[in-house]
């Protein structure tokens, strides 16, 4: 038993990694009332800027070069993401038009620089990407141990820590309680003094930096490498990891954690006493058809905060 | 109010104009000759019968998920599901062609019409999903593009062949090619579909403007408690209003799988198809005519892009920056119309 748990879960916080970031993000974004379609962009652009930036400091910085290139990927993304908050907030556009702009927009660009700055499709592997490794003292716990602490990357544990971060902050703190006022109304906010366009701004520019953080997590552990294929959907499951769990962030940790796992099970089935006589397609379909049965059954009608996808003009009733 | 109507119009053109703009900057920061590039593009869609039969032929899809994505807006409805739909759509059109022997007159429509079932069925689960249990229809048919992808891929492999990643073509009495038009244009792959497309985009006017249904689609997309007050069926409508997004984008898979290919080949992954589809929707402000003014864009730049190496240099994917960019104007359309003000009253 501890070794089916050894195989499945260090691959499932492997996977989930990246959506956690993203989801967070999204959740602030949307808990503000700003839709966030762009988040697969963001995710884009953070595993573009992380790689690009991974293969040109590769010498300069070392063994630190990866962890630089994710923080370098989050503040890039974050200012690109500053796009998506200008439409929504200020020009008052249509957010999920904006957002699926910020998706074309991203990787082009992305695929654009990559051929004029590597002269080919796709860049070289990055040659210090995340490694896998054991926790000191922890790993040598009994079972524990073996199941969460040995071969493990850093990042993961990172992500389910910002994950409760992100929890504290949005519903402990002045800040989040602003934050989400502005999301359900933002009229009553504004009249209490709050700024609602301040305020959705930096929710966008939050959402950025997390996007931009799980695509460069994604592609510095998992892709290695930047092309038009590097991202394909995670953002988009990232967005339903959102709504999985209901806006809130634990709940979208949550989401993202099934999902990472239940994309480990196709990957390491071959090696698992039950699953090895299932036909591949019924684990690659597994995570999404439970996620639809979960949402029709058990977890019931998702509401949004009350004001996402709304522009707020000051002094509309 | 007829300036209110010159907006609407205006607003899509200056988008165009401005991304179109953006490009030309973003080519001579790079390093390249916008005039070449556009020069490049301009005869990669019209330069000879070749390329333009071939940017028809992108056309076509892309006005069929164009109006799958603008006929769920119009209800409310935000269908990311077009890129699941226009699968299994090329799934079943391919799987009656090869399955079935018949003459063309029973053949082909039975293969498009198979397509249309098979897209509106997966667009009927969402509607269902979101009309009785309210479940969110952006991530279930975000679900329905994973699950159609790897199902068909399951399915190319185990039922249409044996372990091959390739199925045969499709004899001629399913095919949507034609000689005529192929010998017309150089031997490009346009085919018949483009009529069926069109069509299609008549049949969204027609229900959207002359028919009762489709008053009650645009009255929920509008105002769901207004509409349930006034005695309307939020739920069926919701759910028709899905089907027949997905019957739409079914549509295009056919024409993929009987027009273009003529076969259907394991994907690694999505088509793009039904995600252009979103753009093309939003670019055409959810109308069918719209739409297939936005497809015709779409298509000549998408085909235009592939000449742009080979003409003057520049990536392709130039045309995806300046797609990205025109949305976003369209987007902001707020602020365009808010100039447009400022200069009318400077003019006076």
């Amino acid at each position: 038993m501890v070794d089916i748990l050894q195989s499945i879960i260090p691959p499932a916080l492997f996977f989930s990694a990246p959506l956690i970031f993203t989801a967070l993000g999204g959740v602030f974004s949307e808990r503000s009332g700003v839709v966030n379609i762009g988040l697969e962009g963001l995710m884009v652009m953070g595993a573009f800027v992380g790689i690009v930036f991974n293969l040109t400091f590769a010498d300069v910085f070392g063994d630190w070069t990866p962890w630089l290139s994710i923080i370098v990927a989050m503040v890039v993304s974050a200012i690109f993401s500053i796009i998506h908050a200008v439409a929504s907030v200020s020009f008052r556009a249509d957010q999920v038009v904006s957002g699926v702009a910020i998706n074309f927009l991203a990787l082009g660009l992305g695929v654009f620089l990559t051929k004029q700055w590597y002269d080919k499709g796709q860049t070289d592997m990055v040659t210090k990407p995340f490694y896998t490794m054991d926790i000191p003292l922890l790993s040598k716990v009994p079972v524990i141990g073996d199941i969460f602490f040995q071969g493990i990357y850093l990042t993961s544990y990172l992500a389910i820590i910002l994950a409760f971060v992100a929890w504290y902050v949005l519903h402990k703190t002045p800040f989040g309680l602003r934050l989400r006022a502005v999301g359900e109304h933002p009229a009553a906010a504004d009249t209490n003094g709050i700024n609602v366009y301040k305020m959705r701004y930096i929710a966008v520019i939050i959402s950025g930096a997390m996007g931009g953080l799980g695509g460069s997590v994604f592609a510095l552990t998992i892709a290695l490498n930047f092309s038009h294929a590097t991202i394909v959907g995670q953002g988009f499951m990232s967005l339903a990891a959102v709504i999985f769990g209901k806006w809130h962030p634990l709940g979208a940790m949550g989401a993202a954690l099934f999902f990472g796992f239940a994309q480990s099970l196709s990957v390491i089935s071959a090696g698992v006493p039950f699953l090895e006589d299932v036909p591949q397609v019924f684990l690659l379909i597994a995570p999404y058809v439970l996620t639809i049965l979960a949402l029709a059954g058990f977890v019931g009608r998702s509401e949004a905060p009350k004001a996402n996808g709304v522009p707020y003009i000051k002094g509309s009733r | 109010m007829a300036s209110n109507k010159l907006f609407n119009i205006l607003v899509p053109i200056i988008s165009v104009l401005l991304g179109l703009i953006a490009g030309a900057i973003i080519m001579l920061v790079s390093g390249y000759n916008p005039i070449a590039g556009y020069t490049a593009l301009w005869n990669g869609a019209f330069g000879d019968l070749y390329f333009m039969g071939e940017t028809v032929r992108q056309i076509t899809p892309y006005i069929l998920t164009g109006l799958a994505v603008a006929f769920a807006f119009r209800s409310g409805l935000f269908n990311i599901g077009a890129e699941g739909q226009v699968i299994v759509g090329w799934l079943a059109a391919v799987w009656v062609g090869l399955a079935i022997d018949a003459p063309m007159i029973i053949h082909l429509p039975l293969a498009v019409i198979a397509a249309a079932v098979a897209g509106a069925i997966w667009g009927f689960i969402p509607g269902i999903l979101k009309a009785k249990l309210g479940v969110h229809e952006v991530i279930v048919t975000i679900m329905m593009n994973y699950i159609a992808l790897y199902c068909t891929n399951e399915i190319i492999r185990s039922v249409l062949t044996d372990n091959m990643d390739s199925t045969e073509i499709i004899p001629p009495s399913a095919s949507l090619a034609s000689e005529w038009l192929q010998g017309l244009t150089f031997f490009s792959r346009m085919h018949y579909g483009i009529l069926i497309a069109l069509f299609a985009a008549v049949v969204m006017w027609f229900i959207m403007q002359r028919t009762t249904i489709g008053y009650e689609l645009k009255a929920v997309g509008f105002n769901q408690h207004a509409s349930k007050y006034a005695g309307m069926k939020v739920s069926k409508n919701i759910i028709l209003s899905m089907v027949i997004a997905g019957a739409f984008a079914g549509l295009a898979g056919a024409m993929e799988g009987l027009g273009t290919y003529g076969s259907i080949s394991v994907m690694s992954g999505f088509t793009n198809l039904g995600f252009d589809g979103i753009a093309v929707a939003l670019l055409g402000a959810n109308t069918a005519l719209g739409v297939v003014l936005a497809a015709i864009l779409f298509g000549v730049l998408k085909v235009g892009a592939i000449n742009m190496p080979t003409g003057a240099e520049v990536p392709t994917e130039l045309v995806d920056i300046i797609i990205a960019l025109i949305i976003f104007f369209v987007a902001s359309s707020y602020i365009i119309r808010w100039i447009l003000l400022r200069f009318k009253k400077e003019g006076k």
